[in-house]
């Protein structure tokens, strides 16, 4: 009982960062009906500029900042410089120049800093404080929740509350009638990626010192239990992509804790089979339209 | 008096297929203008080419003194030019509330926004009860009613309309178009009215402009329109 | 007809090249050709099928897993005969086409984003099989593959290279004609009439689903066995060896070379070759500190092929062909009536246009 409470309270904490990242998934394909696959590597481009900051400073906050600033700045340069120039092509299109990126960034930090893990510790305690004599829940694990719930109130106060978020929102659902408004469709798309790449680079600060260390692939598993999260909570919700990343996380851990962390990556294939078989929409989508 | 806005020579394509020829118009400013035709005979192209939708190949749209040659769609409403499109545009999954904010987003002030907001729910009532509601809850006459206020909210000085009737119940009908003589008379509002209703929109208008097949085959004041049999058999169906 | 007899002319001459190459290049060759297995059956799954896959480099993997198995049951039981590759290399395909099948039927309703996530993480999920069954399969280290040597006809002192190249390109001669022979069938029809509008297939009586997982199938045992013969070509599986980032190699290839077209999958392979190889040169031509020198040389093709892969899906998404084709017609507008027109094995619309968007 004891470790399946603490499984549960790790698979929150790591379903926490996977409901952040799914959120940037979200909020990409809600704007652009792109998905995309480039997330995950820009958000270790900026944990990797993290690292440098943090050793030339000796803050670890400061190189927390350094990402979060450099995947704002990262974001809107991805989407002005490239993803711009495909959104007129098929979809295809778009995903496969985001695969591009995954490679040219994976390429470019490997000759930077080479392929050996790099160690990335946490900023906090990731022992298990114990609760009524069970070990529950680290510092860090706090840090987490805390980090990801702001995250989420600030998001929700943006969208539903500001003049920039009505912008986004209407530019998503309807770019030619918000232009006849005088909305620049443009840049609040630049500011969707802009922002999207924040939260992933938040995400990968949070989840990467979890791991096995700072390397150019670290984030490939993230990513793909992220869209998993999204795809079982419906590409376009973003409660689904929460409740998603909340499911799989505990899932993992689940599997992790009793299967050995290999089969982790296996679960999360079965994960996805299953619901793309059962309920391809998502759990949280309205129905889809009829075909013919 | 001078003139809101002036076409010249508006010719707009696409893929070869010319859908408006050479296309004069002129709209006075403080005047309701008609734009009528059959089907298919290019009004809402025009209206489209004229808030920046289409890009014409050749021709001059000049408003309020203007070239409009190279402003991107976005910059129009900033400068006085509002157009309802065809089919409304209303927002369907934001509220009223927020369709409304939407429209008089670009001018920052929120006192005036909220101020101008409030002279929207003065001049249609059902908007204020339902402000809290998404557009895909509203009726045909509720979205009318909210397009038409979303489009007031920027405070037009030239307010396009492509087929505002449509779909609504000929009272309502009737009820936007006098709303339209209203705001001509009291705020000097210049309005380019695309009406498949013709005895209706003639009956409101100052002036009229009759299109076929992308051309501009008579334009006149309204009133001379309607009495002239000629034209209206052969163009307007009646 | 004239595929055969093109085929048969292209067999001679490169049996001739293997003999004239030295080892290094035969190697590469070989090399080549392997991946041209995989990247004619990716080319036409994506191409003429309009699904994208990011998961065949582990379909590649569980082919090569399954001849270094075979070969090394064969091995243990002492037979060393050269008809074991040919054992091995079918037991590699059908353990492909199972998982490709099986791949496909979960992949059928699925488009656009959903399957390349689909396929995408198959191809992180896969590797780790290596991974996990640390027992059979020897987890990270992988297994070494057992091989006969090579048969006494090629002469004594022939180098193995040239027997790997002949065996390689066998294969990739096989899987050419084979998929020329779909692109252009009644299936090939099929598979373009589903990937251009799906509910007009439906209602034409095409059987959607079974076509797009039977095109499914058929590339996986393309890319079996492109696996299968790198596990002779290396002479070793190990999961590394089948990450991810093999699956955008290949996706690479034949986006350069130009999707759906077979043609454009010889270029993407001669590329998936070349640039490393021209990268290495460079890197060596330029002195610097041994610790930058490796780790230049293993990430500069990778970001070059990145790159590549951006520019040209924004600027040319037709790719090598998709620019020659066009060069061609151009020429050919020159001359009128001069040439009669060629029957292509590739679709002439691998340009950017082509319609390989599928409706979510």
């Amino acid at each position: 009982m004891d470790r399946f409470l603490f499984l549960t309270v790790d698979g929150l904490s790591r379903g926490a960062v996977y409901a952040a990242f799914a959120l940037a998934l979200v909020l990409i394909w809600r704007g652009t009906r792109i998905v995309n696959f480039a997330q995950g590597v820009l958000a270790v481009a900026t944990a990797y500029l993290a690292y440098s900051v943090a050793g030339a400073t000796g803050s670890y906050w400061a190189g927390f900042a350094a990402a979060l600033a450099a995947g704002l700045v990262l974001g809107a340069l991805v989407e002005r410089l490239v993803m711009r120039r495909v959104a007129q092509a098929p979809p295809l299109n778009a995903v496969i120049v985001a695969l591009g990126l995954v490679l040219l960034a994976q390429g470019v930090l490997g000759m930077l800093y080479g392929t050996q893990y790099l160690p990335f510790p946490a900023p906090f305690s990731r022992t298990a404080m114990t609760v009524a004599g069970v070990p529950l829940l680290s510092r860090y694990d706090l840090f987490v929740f805390g980090t990801v719930l702001l995250l989420m109130v600030g998001l929700a106060l943006l969208f539903t509350r500001t003049a920039t978020g009505l912008r986004m929102r209407a530019a998503a659902f309807a770019p030619d009638v918000s232009r006849l408004l005088g909305v620049s469709v443009g840049r609040t798309l630049t500011l969707g990626w802009a922002l999207a790449a924040l939260v992933g680079a938040l995400a990968g600060m949070l989840v990467i010192p979890t791991g096995l260390g700072l390397h150019p692939t670290a984030m490939d598993l993230v990513f793909v239990s992220a869209f998993t999260a999204a795809v079982v909570g419906g590409l376009d919700s973003p409660a689904g992509a929460v409740v998603g990343g909340l499911a799989v996380g505990l899932v993992l851990s689940y599997v992790g804790g009793y299967l050995g962390s290999a089969s982790t990556p296996l679960a999360v294939l079965a994960l996805l089979v299953v619901v793309l078989l059962a309920r391809p929409t998502g759990l949280f989508s309205g129905t889809g339209a009829r075909r013919v | 008096m001078t003139d809101v806005l002036e076409v010249t020579g508006l010719t707009v394509g696409y893929d070869g297929v010319s859908v408006l020829h050479e296309v004069d118009l002129r709209v006075r400013a403080g005047t309701i203008c008609a734009v009528l035709g059959a089907n298919g005979a290019g009004k809402s192209t025009l209206l489209r080419t004229l808030s920046g939708m289409l890009r014409p190949s050749t021709g001059r749209i000049v408003f309020e003194g203007t070239d409009l040659r190279g402003v991107p769609v976005e910059h129009l409403v900033r400068r006085g030019l509002a157009h309802v499109p065809e089919g409304r545009g209303i927002i369907a999954e934001l509220t009223v509330a927020e369709n409304l904010r939407l429209g008089g987003l670009f001018r920052g002030d929120r006192r005036e926004l909220r101020a101008t907001m409030a002279g929207v729910y003065e001049l249609f009532e059902p908007l204020r009860e339902r402000r809290g509601h998404l557009g895909h809850q509203l009726s045909g006459g509720e979205r009318q009613m909210l397009a038409l206020g979303r489009a007031l909210m920027a405070r037009p000085r030239l307010l396009l309309l492509d087929e505002p009737s449509l779909g609504l119940a000929p009272r309502m009908a009737a009820r936007t178009l006098a709303l339209l003589r209203r705001l001509r008379d009291e705020s000097g509002l210049s309005v380019l009215l695309v009406e498949q209703n013709v005895r209706s929109a003639l009956s409101v208008a100052d002036d009229g402009v009759v299109m076929a097949l992308g051309r501009v085959v008579a334009a006149a004041p309204a009133r001379a329109l309607a009495g002239d049999d000629q034209l209206r058999h052969a163009y307007l169906g009646f | 007809m004239r595929r055969y007899a093109g085929a048969l002319v292209a067999a001679v001459a490169l049996l001739a090249a293997t003999a004239v190459l030295d080892p290094f290049r035969d190697y590469q060759l070989a090399t080549a050709a392997a991946y041209l297995s995989a990247t004619a059956g990716l080319t036409v799954l994506t191409g003429l099928s309009g699904q994208l896959s990011l998961g065949h480099g582990a379909l590649m993997a569980i082919a090569a897993y399954t001849v270094a198995l075979t070969q090394n049951a064969f091995g243990a039981h002492g037979v060393g005969t050269q008809w074991t590759l040919l054992a091995s290399l079918a037991a590699g395909t059908a353990a492909a086409s199972v998982a490709g099948a099986v791949v496909g039927v979960a992949a059928a309703r699925l488009r656009g984003p959903y399957l390349a996530g689909l396929t995408l993480v198959v191809a992180v999920a896969v590797p780790s099989v290596g991974t996990l069954a640390g027992g059979l399969l020897h987890g990270d280290q992988g297994l070494s593959v057992y091989l006969p040597p090579a048969p006494g006809w090629l002469g004594a002192d022939a180098p193995y290279e040239r027997w790997q190249a002949i065996v390689a390109l066998a294969a990739a001669l096989l899987v050419m004609l084979l998929l020329g022979n779909l692109a252009a069938s009644g299936f090939g029809r099929s598979m373009r009439a589903v990937r251009d509008d799906e509910v007009a297939a439906a209602l034409a009586g095409i059987p959607v689903a079974r076509v797009r997982v039977l095109a499914f199938v058929v590339s996986a045992a393309c890319a079996g066995l492109g696996g299968g013969v790198f596990a002779i070509l290396a002479q070793s599986v190990s999961p590394g060896a089948f990450s991810l980032t093999l699956s955008l190699n290949l996706l690479l290839a034949i986006v350069v070379g130009g999707l759906g077209s077979l043609a454009g999958a010889v270029w993407g392979s001669l590329l998936l070759v070349l640039l490393p190889w021209l990268t290495d040169s460079l890197a060596r031509t330029v002195s610097l500190p041994p610790g930058a020198a490796t780790r230049l040389a293993g990430n500069l093709p990778l970001a070059v092929f990145g790159l590549l892969l951006v520019i040209v899906m924004s600027a040319a998404p037709g790719g090598v062909q998709g620019l020659l084709n066009r060069a061609g017609r151009w020429v050919r507008g020159r001359r009128p009536g001069r040439h009669a027109r060629r029957v292509e094995t590739s679709t002439p619309d691998a340009e950017p246009d082509a319609p390989l968007a599928s409706r979510t």
